[in-house]
């Protein structure tokens, strides 16, 4: 029988293998949760009893031939794309992948510098060399926009060797680029187009999105399905255009995934797959509609700034996603990481993250009316109990990077540690970052400002939360020698 | 033929009433509906399997969780009542003549048509011309209210489901913005005995605390709620429930209740030790 949509191919197979039931002398040793009841009592027979090991009826990740095929394969239509891979190490192992596909030691990639750590995290594992293309920055909102066409021409000129072009599709503020236009220009030069669709699964099945990456003819695209897709935590799509080799990006992938892939993560990719084909578009339709609702009731509270397709330039912000709703919090005198613990500590309500000046509230296929009302609501208390008149605040200020080296020679270079005061002047070989949303302030190889180490102070101040640094409170920087 | 109606009190106890028949269910955007007949406490009403009122045991609850702010509250003219779909709060509020104007906010529209249907005997008067009814969610209502109230009751369902937002601090800072400067709040504040309840009564409490300058608690005896120790809060921004409340003038009124009286009222306050210690805990 032909399989269609409607089918979850690893779905199916694990409820006839429970069906079975086949003693188990292999991996796990917990064999079906009866070797730890406190935690088959946790998490429930049903999870522990199809936490299985690979085998000829539920196929494997690592050379698929059967079931997890056929669901690659829908996932694939689902998509529009050439090939679908399942990934289990997070959209983090996605994103290593594909740069480890299009680049090798010493190949030039150019991406925005607000990527995701894992994107630098790849540069170190394959040496490959950054061509950071400024993003453009809206100086009241404090935030990075998306690559102006412009400067991707600028850096395609200068660069005329490198080998990809990276692309965030959106920002994790719901901000796009002109994907189509820099996918133009990319294989125009003969240049690879990959992009982070981290925060963009829902392009694929909402209406009035903006444009995914397979419509928009890119070649490799990282989407985490756990975001506002629906899936396990730690549960990614690779997906993959006509001009990749799949064979070898398995072979890519391998390198550095698990052998035991995990079936729960993977029959919850293939749920949503199918659950989001069926009716993702109703489903990111109400999304929509809620963070509509949440915009304009949060702007009548007045003070606070939910911004929406307003933003929109023609260029370095091409296009916004309507399903997030972030929200600029200095004209009520808190940061926006204030709001974010005011949020949690105060009113039980845990926010995706807080930056110097914004809110995001992550909207998804899981959202209730009633939660929006509640969100709005402590929104206006904290207007009304914390709000003063915003001076001295500190925005988010992009900090151009200066490269001295690449992430990966200063990553394994000969090092000392200072402390943070000290190391201004010097070359950085560590990361830091707010998490989230996890861009770099600083990343291996570049250069140690004054203003970084002031925004760094402030960030800590503030109370956000810096991660990435040997030193675990962030008061000494690992410094090339 | 023997039909039950059993409502889980713990995950070790249950609590069943024999019904006599079954009158009305339906599913409404928000929960399930159900009105039964039973022999020992006549018509019921429960809302996604938990028990709403009975004829029997409801002028406990109503008369409580009202007349215990009216009567310490000097001149309560406007009055909020959010929940309290089923009409019983405002059958009691409109017994006071100086009252000017009663908002009810119920979130589900279909829980006041099917009171009036099947319930008269408390959604009585829900139809007098000083009460104006807003079917839409309570938290949504009371963000827009600003120092407008000088009495808001708080007749919610349990702190999971439809009524969950009732139990926020969000919710009660709002409350407190909605009232005048010496208005009072009252709510349903579930029940010290078993753990859960009391877990979230103590959560309650806890955010109301934070949310007003007094915060008391009072109790009384409900047969048909979970152990049949039931609590409510009494929060207000200026007067004491026991030490500004005005015997005299009540008893002149001449309300004839059937739980309520000026003694009880007082004593009302008066807690057990293990639930004054639980209250403490969170203050």
């Amino acid at each position: 029988m032909a399989l269609s949509q409607v089918n979850a191919p690893i779905y199916e197979a694990l409820r006839k293998f429970r069906r079975m039931r086949i003693v188990p002398f292999d991996v796990p040793g917990h064999k079906r949760g009866r070797g730890n009841m406190e935690l088959t009592e946790f998490l429930g027979e049903d999870c522990m009893n199809v936490d299985v090991n690979s085998m000829k009826p539920l196929d494997n990740l690592c050379h698929p031939v059967s079931v997890i095929k056929d669901a690659e394969m829908l996932a694939a239509e689902a998509f529009k794309a050439e090939n679908a891979f399942f990934m289990v190490g997070g959209t983090t192992s996605a994103v290593q992948s594909m740069i480890m596909y299009a680049c090798k030691s010493n190949d030039k990639i150019i991406m925005p510098r607000n990527v995701h750590r894992s994107a630098i995290n790849a540069l170190i594992l394959t040496g490959a060399v950054p061509v950071y293309v400024d993003p453009d920055v809206n100086n009241q909102l404090g935030i990075s926009l998306g690559m102006s066409v412009e400067q991707v021409e600028k850096a395609i000129r200068e660069n005329p060797q490198a080998k990809a072009i990276m692309v965030n599709n959106p920002t994790y503020y719901g901000i796009c680029s002109d994907l189509k236009k820099i996918v133009e220009l990319a294989h125009a030069h003969g240049m690879l187009v990959i992009v982070d669709e981290a925060h963009g699964t829902h392009f694929y099945f909402g209406e009035n999105f903006p444009v995914s990456a397979m419509e928009a003819g890119a070649d490799i695209s990282s989407v985490s399905m756990h975001k506002s897709g629906g899936s396990l935590t730690q549960s990614s799509f690779l997906l993959m255009g006509k001009n990749i080799n799949a064979d070898y990006m398995r072979q890519v992938v391998n390198l550095t995934q698990t052998t035991s892939a995990s079936y729960l993560l993977l029959s919850s990719l293939d749920i949503s797959r199918k659950r989001l084909a069926l009716s993702g578009r109703e489903i990111f339709a109400q999304t929509v509609e809620m963070a509509e609702y949440a915009r304009s009731e949060i702007n009548s509270i007045g003070g606070y700034y939910a911004y929406s397709k307003e933003l929109i330039n023609g260029d370095s912000v091409y296009d916004f996603d309507l399903s997030k709703l972030v929200i600029y919090t200095l004209p009520i005198g808190l940061a926006g990481i204030e709001v974010y613990d005011l949020l949690r500590d105060e009113y039980d309500i845990q926010i995706e993250f807080g930056d110097l000046g914004n809110i995001l509230a992550y909207l998804s296929v899981g959202d209730r009316k009633r939660d929006i009302e509640r969100l709005i609501s402590a929104m206006a208390e904290i207007k009304r109990r914390f709000g003063k008149t915003g001076t001295n605040m500190l925005s988010q200020e992009y900090i151009s990077p200066i490269v001295a080296e690449p992430p990966r020679r200063a990553f394994y270079a000969d090092k000392i540690s200072l402390p943070l005061e000290e190391s201004v002047g010097r070359v950085c070989t560590e990361f830091v970052m707010c998490y989230p949303p996890g861009i770099p302030i600083l990343a291996p190889g570049e250069l140690i400002t004054e203003d970084i180490v002031k925004y760094i102070r402030y960030a800590k101040e503030k109370g956000c939360q810096m991660t990435g640094t040997e030193d675990i409170n962030i008061e000494r920087l690992n410094v090339l020698i | 033929m023997e039909l039950w109606f059993t409502e889980r009190h713990t995950p070790n106890v249950k609590f069943s009433i024999k019904v006599d028949r079954q009158l009305y269910t339906a599913q409404s955007e928000f929960q399930r509906i159900d009105v039964f007949d039973s022999k020992e406490f006549g018509r019921f009403l429960t809302l996604d399997g938990y028990m709403m009122l009975t004829e029997k045991d409801e002028f406990i609850y109503h008369e409580m969780i009202t007349h215990v702010p009216m009567a310490v509250h000097p001149n309560p003219k406007n009055i909020l009542v959010i929940g309290a779909g089923d009409g019983g709060v405002i059958r009691e509020l409109t017994r006071y003549s100086n009252v000017e104007s009663i908002d009810l906010v119920e979130i589900d529209e279909l829980v006041i048509e099917v009171s009036r249907k099947y319930l008269p005997s408390t959604a009585c008067c829900l139809g007098d011309e000083r009460v104006h009814i807003f079917c839409e969610d309570g938290v949504k209502f009371i963000r827009r209210c600003d120092n407008k109230y000088d009495v808001i009751i708080v007749d919610s369902t349990d702190p999971f489901g439809p009524g969950e937002s009732l139990f926020t601090k969000e919710f009660y800072g709002s409350c407190n913005k909605a009232l005048r400067d010496d208005g009072i709040m009252v709510n349903q504040h579930e029940s010290p005995f078993y753990d859960e309840d009391a877990l979230a009564m103590q959560r309650a409490h806890r955010k109301i605390v934070e949310s007003f300058p007094i915060s008391r608690v009072y109790q009384a005896h409900i047969p048909t709620y979970p152990s049949g120790h039931w609590l409510f809060g009494f929060a207000s921004k200026k007067y004491h429930p026991v030490h500004d409340f005005n015997s005299v003038k009540w008893n002149m009124l001449g309300l004839k209740t059937k739980y309520y009286n000026t003694k009880l009222h007082a004593g009302a306050f008066a807690l057990p030790n293990y639930v004054e210690e639980m209250l403490r805990e969170v203050e």
